[in-house]
């Protein structure tokens, strides 16, 4: 693996400098935070460096390394792990800095100490400095569970601290336990196998990764790795010795402490498990789509945006810009009543009286106000698609507030501990698309934003089954900004077209997935996936990590919806878009049976999905025609970032492959149902 | 390690029983893991050879929910299927 691979994009987090992805020549002792999924590293790593990284309730949030400093130390976080090995992409980034670190800290999940100290072992074992973080400390107390701390670090040979990273309680210790890492107690007979392999691969750390076999590691030294066998001789002996370690350390007051979660069992059997995911899919669909996209982007929208944002800006402009004014008073049927225009060659700065009157009227709670400016460049800026004017509109009232939305929602499925559950109840089902229940954390994701989940597909085994979970993605998964334009179109259409859209977009995602289970070769990898405890997510978490992929969003689609939006000025004012527009309309209006002015949304939809879907905002139509539209722009290609992601994660054949058939299926399958319906 | 040495090479004490036809509710030892990745991955999950488990859910279509201790696992009915079990 090169090292560029490591350093992966995960958010909007401080990363790796490339020249140097591992700080190789820094004086600098690397700290690095190393345990099993969701043990809390990435809420340690806040603490201690600052910089947020997502924290969830499902494994493989971190599927990247991310870095910070804390005093005089680089501090890491790293992907959860189960070992050290190679056996995912994960493993292979997580291990890379591991054999790196100076200081190992080791975080523990108190709750699973028997899963978790196979890692402390491990890492122990490599003779590595280490301290152990015993996490969940608070989840012990309300389970009647103790650890005796000062034994388990007796027999470790390792400090041992007690914290709740939730609560913070215990992170002032985080620094003596930095300060005292030290190595372990060597297990005796390994050590001595593990002597004749150091001459040749130079640590400890590395000749244990080669004696367990470790392919990776081993061509890098190129000497032979150990056999299964011997892996599985060393796995063996490593539980054995945990298991008997949990025995002396770990003390159950009561049988009734042991956890019983109704909600996670019921959320896995499809005979309760689909009733309740159709329930929470309803209420999603309810907030968002009835309260957040009706009544909050309606005010927001209609009144801060177009009312009083637009319509001041607009006033101002016109008070020195040549431009005609058309006002309508539309009646209950939104029919136009009375129209009235302005002429002002000169802005209204010289005509005073007009523009008293203007004012008079175009504040009428019925009024209907265009603008038709008389230069071009005022127009690009101010006019019905303005730079300016409609970007600002768009991202600030329209899909600021539903993306907040659809954030919190992503965010309180994944802190409950509600997908892995997903996961294993939808397990057999996906199977027949070549797909075990993993790939539901990807698919799901993407209706947050494809392009990250798109990096989570690294958390699916085989080849196989990454492209067929990236095309569902690419093709039909519609994204968070998306969705939210979406539900604002159909919002007030009815259950119809809500039922074609889905029927459809459904129909194709099977379709996709079946032919390439059926072309691709190789079978679905069985699903092995742990269950993390059922909570309730926390408040103060579920904000952070809203406010900050929020945040993230908004700086990264702005720069995209002005550059759409110029995009598509400028098309507009040399002529070329009603070329472009011409050019598509046999497809447009014929087969599709939309207005050519629907092919404005095809342009803008290749910069970003959503903002293909908002330009169907300025075309009349009704409500099948707006079926059909969004159902061509959910199908069509994806986002700019989604196909960079894309290209690097999948490589650049097949991401071509995706980016063409997109066109075809978009308009095919879009056609189709146009055909049909209309 | 003496003990790790018995388990790997402990025979299948009742055949024919294997995970995905586990009864939901009941206890038992696991007997084989298959060779080869699933099973170190397994042993790392805290599961191996030996191990008593409960059988917490059977899924429609075979997906197998498991618990030792606290640790919830799921494992896919393709998998289940080459685990070998023994009821106590």
């Amino acid at each position: 693996m090169a090292k560029s691979d490591i350093i992966e994009h995960k958010e909007k987090h401080r990363h790796i400098e490339p020249e140097n992805p591992l700080g190789l020549d820094s004086p600098r002792a690397k700290v690095v935070l190393a345990g099993n999924p969701n043990v809390g590293k990435s809420l340690i790593f806040n603490y201690l460096s600052g910089v947020y990284v997502d924290v969830s309730n499902f494994p493989g949030t971190t599927v990247a390394i991310t870095k910070g400093s804390y005093k005089e130390y680089d501090v890491y976080d790293t992907p959860g792990i189960y070992g050290v090995s190679s056996f995912n992409d994960e493993e292979k980034v997580a291990a890379e800095i591991i054999l790196e670190a100076d200081i190992i800290i080791n975080v523990v999940n108190s709750l699973y100490l028997e899963r978790d100290l196979f890692l402390t072992l491990q890492l122990i074992e490599m003779g590595k400095k280490v301290s152990v973080i015993l996490n969940f400390a608070d989840e012990l107390k309300k389970r009647n569970i103790k650890i005796n701390a000062k034994r388990l670090s007796d027999i470790l040979g390792v400090e041992v601290i007690n914290t709740s990273a939730v609560s913070k309680a215990g992170f002032e210790q985080l620094d003596y336990a930095i300060e005292n890492a030290r190595m372990g107690k060597q297990n005796e007979d390994l050590h001595k196998v593990l002597h004749n392999f150091l001459n040749r691969v130079g640590s400890q750390a590395e000749a244990l990764l080669v004696a367990e076999g470790d392919e990776y590691i081993s061509r890098k030294h190129g000497v032979e790795p150990g056999s299964a066998d011997d892996r599985e001789y060393i796995y063996i002996d490593r539980r054995n010795r945990v298991n008997e370690i949990v025995s002396f350390v770990e003390v159950e007051d009561t049988s009734k402490g042991r956890f019983f979660n109704l909600f996670g069992r019921l959320a896995v059997n499809p005979i309760t498990g689909i009733p309740i995911l159709l329930v929470l899919l309803s209420v999603i669909f309810f907030l968002i789509g009835d309260v957040v996209s009706q009544r909050i982007v309606n005010f927001t929208e209609n009144t801060i945006g177009k009312r009083y944002f637009e319509y001041y800006t607009k006033l101002l402009v016109a008070e020195y810009a040549s431009t005609d004014i058309t006002v309508n008073l539309l009646d209950d049927k939104e029919n136009v009543e009375e129209s009235k225009t302005f002429r002002i060659p000169d802005g209204f700065s010289t005509a005073v009286e007009m523009k008293n009157d203007f004012r008079k009227i175009s504040r009428l709670p019925n009024a209907e106000t265009e603008y038709h400016f008389h230069n071009p460049f005022v127009r690009l800026f101010f006019g019905e698609f303005g730079v300016i004017t409609m970007t600002i509109t768009y991202l600030l009232f329209l899909l600021l507030p539903l993306v907040i939305s659809f954030y919190i929602a992503m965010a309180m499925l994944e802190d409950s501990g509600y997908l892995p559950r997903l996961a294993t109840m939808l397990d057999r089902t996906l199977n027949r698309i070549g797909l075990n229940g993993r790939a539901v954390i990807p698919i799901l994701l993407g209706f947050g934003c494809v392009t990250m989940a798109t990096i989570t597909t690294r958390l699916l085994t085989t080849d196989k089954e990454k492209s067929i979970a990236n095309a569902i993605l690419q093709f039909t998964i519609p994204c968070s900004a998306q969705l939210a334009v979406i539900s604002v179109l159909l919002s007030g259409a009815g259950f119809k077209p809500l039922f074609i859209y889905v029927a459809v977009i459904f129909t194709v995602m099977i379709s996709i997935s079946t032919f390439m289970n059926k072309v691709l070769k190789g079978a679905a990898t069985p699903l092995l996936i742990d269950l993390p405890i059922m909570r309730m997510p926390k408040l103060d978490n579920l904000f952070k990590k809203t406010f900050f992929r929020t945040y993230g969003f908004m700086k990264e689609a702005y720069v995209w919806f002005f550059v759409g939006a110029l995009l598509i000025g400028v098309l507009e004012i040399t002529g070329l878009l009603f070329v472009f527009q011409d050019l598509l309309a046999p497809v447009t209006t014929a087969w599709l049976k939309l207005p050519k002015e629907a092919a404005n949304a095809f342009v803008m939809g290749m910069v970003r999905r959503d903002f293909g879907a908002a330009g169907l905002f300025a075309i009349e139509l009704t409500t099948m025609q707006i079926t059909v539209a969004i159902i061509t722009i959910t199908l069509f290609v994806p986002c700019i970032a989604s196909f960079m992601v894309m290209l690097k994660e999948r490589g650049i054949k097949e991401g071509l492959i995706v980016w063409f058939s997109a066109w075809i299926l978009a308009f095919f399958v879009g056609g189709l149902t146009a055909q049909i319906i209309i | 390690m003496h003990d790790a040495d018995i388990k790997r090479h402990a025979p299948t004490l009742v055949p024919g029983t294997s995970l995905d036809k586990a009864v939901k509710g009941t206890y038992f030892i696991i007997a084989d893991i298959p060779h080869g990745l699933h099973k170190v991955q397994l042993i790392r999950l805290g599961i191996s050879i030996g191990d008593k488990i409960i059988c917490l859910q059977r899924l429609p279509g075979g997906t197998i929910i498991i618990q030792k201790n606290r640790q919830e696992i799921a494992i896919g009915y393709h998998l289940a299927r080459e685990i070998k079990i023994q009821y106590i």
